[in-house]
């Protein structure tokens, strides 16, 4: 027998099991094997000192659905443990997730930067809704490193980005830009909906607060809204004078600090306390379960994703219909290289590119296309296309359009897990429509 | 709330309330390596309910400033030395895991301070495994996890935390790893390593006290939690089933029903 004495090694479990298992106990649960959906609105206190408990934050426990729900903080606890977060929340979507984070962090009068290059629905809520509230931003291009430092200003509260920019795939930098953020004494809020934790942990990379719409890839099967915000729990919200709300006595709960009470996850614990208590953008028990069941798959599915997008990558640089193709997995794309140290396990299943005949033959394929499904989604099992310009980013005037780089002969590709051969077949049915008008015109 | 003792900064949670010269002090002592933040499911109860909850950050841990001692004596010392600095002369003390050994001895030197002791995964010696002590003095994060891993029961391992959205194992991580690992897990570690008079001191030690011990606890097993307690007169012992070593995450609610009952009995609150 060797008498070399057997490394230690954690025994903590791995992506894949937590996927199934993180956040649940069944023989807490009557030994329901499967998570249950507590439909329920309110829970019963089991006296009135329970009841002053739980209101005083001196316990845990749930009390009204809007605050926590069971079934919603097994979601919560599991992509929390995914991510290797110390908390998360739920919300009822993406947009309210970045939303509350946002209201979470800023008063009015405060400015955050803000990348570029992300979702319509959140420019426009960067660039007009929060200016309602006080809130100011300036806007950076992704890969403007040296920008988000410039833009930083003495009431700045955060920086914010899309790790991989919607739908134009350009990748910020997230180390520089968290180094950028952190000498600033802020934090980096990160969307990583594109990536899901299979692909890319932002907390590893120095991002403090990240987002996701679990309607996405986590859900995956396109049947339920729902967005999540989790914290890393490594910020220190006392390093300076900038985060009071996280810092002094909170009047709404008899004085609180956050920061001296929860540490590393005082950010979910205000969140929680006061936004949901104040806005209410809570997530469904039902679509908390859903979104459950999908994240069981989520290693199996995003691995088919990024494969299947992988040869949709090569069969579009190689087509004659097609004049440009941007996925980080091109090794021309300018982010290729960030994006092997960034996403390891695959650069994700966004693919954008440019159909030749512009906009009319981009609106030939997509009206033409029978498989791949023409909506406003991403994330999908199935393969789903759109045109921005017309459609998830049509509010936006063609100046923004510019500045977000979006083209109107672009088409945004999320691919699904069909098979492969299938996807490409589909394609050519309606890239054979989108050459028709101009072999038309140049007779 | 801060205060000095031996002219460094210390940091204490007063469980969300004004500190109150006027009630009960009760302190509680975290384990290598933590910080007041491990207790904050216990200590807004008791500060919320006629007590002053003092969750004390030990010396160069959490908040608190100066270096982190480096024998469970000093801590022991350091913990009396905190009663009188926030102007009291008596104090009820709870301590979990390495701050076990610290509430033991400080019970045992200061037996007319110590008016009860709640002991939660607690033994009367705590000797490391040779390796982690190795790797926590090499400010190793690999140590973090490895403690992460042993502290937390079968159970607990799948999370299921009392405060929706938290996740324990990796909160704990965060704990732990927010000051230099070396500086704070490492120099525990090897006070416990040290540490020989656990027993003896509970010989000493006459005040009412409880030991909460849990039936998965790995790094202090429930046989070694009852042979301190055997040592201790008139000790009373709680048994958790399903859960490891951090019963006052894993198993929060119980663990206060019980310490509730313990303390408010043989320590009664201030009246409203």
């Amino acid at each position: 027998m060797s008498d070399k004495k057997k490394e230690l090694k954690p025994n903590t479990y791995k992506f894949d099991t937590l996927s199934l298992h993180a956040g649940y106990q069944p023989h807490k649960n009557a030994g329901s094997r499967q998570v249950p959906i507590y439909q329920t609105t309110s829970y019963l206190f089991d006296d009135v000192d329970h009841a002053a408990a739980l209101f005083n934050l001196e316990r845990g426990g749930h009390i009204y659905s809007r605050i926590s729900n069971p079934t919603v903080g097994v979601l919560e606890e599991r992509v929390a443990s995914l991510e290797g977060g110390t908390a998360a929340l739920a919300t009822s979507s993406g947009m309210s997730a970045i939303f509350l984070a946002v209201m979470t962090l800023c008063e009015a009068g405060d400015h955050l930067v803000v990348s570029s290059q992300l979702y319509g629905g959140t420019v426009n809520l960067f660039r007009l809704t929060l200016p309602k509230f006080g809130i100011k931003c300036t806007f950076v291009k992704p890969r403007d490193t040296e920008g988000f430092k410039k833009a930083i200003q003495k009431n700045t509260k955060g920086i914010f980005g899309e790790l991989v920019g919607n739908p134009g795939n350009e990748i910020m930098n997230m180390p520089e830009i968290a180094k950028i953020a952190h000498e600033a004494g802020i934090p980096l809020m990160v969307d990583a909906t594109y990536q899901t934790p299979y692909l890319c942990k932002p907390f590893e990379h120095g991002a403090d607060i990240v987002i996701h719409s679990l309607t996405k890839w986590m859900a995956g099967h396109g049947s339920s809204m729902a967005g999540i915000l989790v914290e890393g729990g490594k910020f220190d919200w006392m390093q300076n004078d900038k985060f009071p709300t996280m810092t002094k006595p909170y009047e709404g709960y008899h004085g609180l600090s956050f920061a001296e009470e929860f540490g590393p996850t005082a950010f979910t614990m205000k969140a929680r306390a006061e936004g949901m208590r104040d806005f209410g953008p809570c997530l469904s028990p039902q679509n908390a379960w859903n979104v459950l069941q999908g994240i069981e798959t989520l290693s199996v599915r995003m691995k088919k994703h990024c494969s299947n997008a992988e040869e949709m990558v090569k069969y579009l640089m190689n087509h004659e219909s097609v004049a440009w193709v941007s996925h980080p997995s091109v090794p021309d794309h300018p982010d290729h290289e960030l994006a092997k140290k960034l996403l390891p396990n695959g650069r994700g299943s966004m693919i954008a590119f440019g159909i030749k005949g512009g906009k009319e033959a981009g609106v030939a394929f997509i009206n033409n296309v029978k498989l791949a499904s023409h909506l406003a989604n991403v994330g999908d099992t199935r393969t789903l296309v759109i045109h921005p310009a017309s459609g998830t980013h049509s509010q936006m005037d063609e100046a923004t359009l510019k500045f977000a780089g979006l083209s109107h002969d672009m088409i945004r590709l999320s691919v699904g897990i069909e098979d492969i051969e299938d996807i490409k077949n589909d394609f050519e049915v309606g890239f054979r429509a989108a050459r028709k008008p101009r072999l038309v015109s140049n007779q | 709330m801060k205060f000095k003792v031996d002219n460094n900064d210390v940091f204490a949670s007063t469980g969300g309330r004004p500190f109150d010269k006027k009630k009960p002090l009760i302190i509680f002592v975290h384990g290598s390596g933590l910080t007041h933040m491990t207790w904050v499911l216990q200590t807004r109860y008791f500060a919320f309910h006629g007590y002053n909850a003092l969750a004390v950050d030990l010396p160069g841990h959490g908040l608190s400033g100066g270096e982190s001692l480096k024998s469970i004596e000093e801590m022991a010392d350091w913990v009396s030395a905190v009663i009188d600095a926030v102007g009291h002369k008596e104090a009820s003390l709870v301590g979990h895991s390495q701050g076990c050994l610290v509430t033991v001895e400080c019970t045992s030197r200061y037996p007319d301070k110590i008016k009860t002791l709640s002991l939660m995964g607690g033994a009367g010696a705590i000797p490391m495994n040779p390796q982690l002590l190795s790797l926590a003095e090499n400010n190793d994060p690999k140590a973090v996890d490895l403690m992460m891993d042993w502290a937390h029961g079968p159970a607990g391992h799948f999370g299921g935390h009392p405060v929706p959205g938290l996740y324990h194992i990796n909160t704990g991580t965060m704990l732990a790893k927010s000051r230099t690992i070396q500086n704070t897990l490492g120099v525990d570690f090897r006070a416990c390593d040290n540490y020989k008079n656990g027993f003896e001191a509970a010989k000493k030690i006459k005040c009412p006290t409880l030991s909460i011990l849990a039936t998965d606890d790995k790094m202090c097993p429930v046989i070694e939690g009852k042979k301190l307690a055997a040592l201790i007169e008139g000790s009373q012992i709680d048994i958790i089933d399903n859960c490891g070593h951090m019963m006052l995450l894993e198993e929060a609610d119980r663990v206060l029903t019980v310490l509730k009952k313990f303390i408010t009995n043989n320590y009664p609150p201030l009246s409203s």
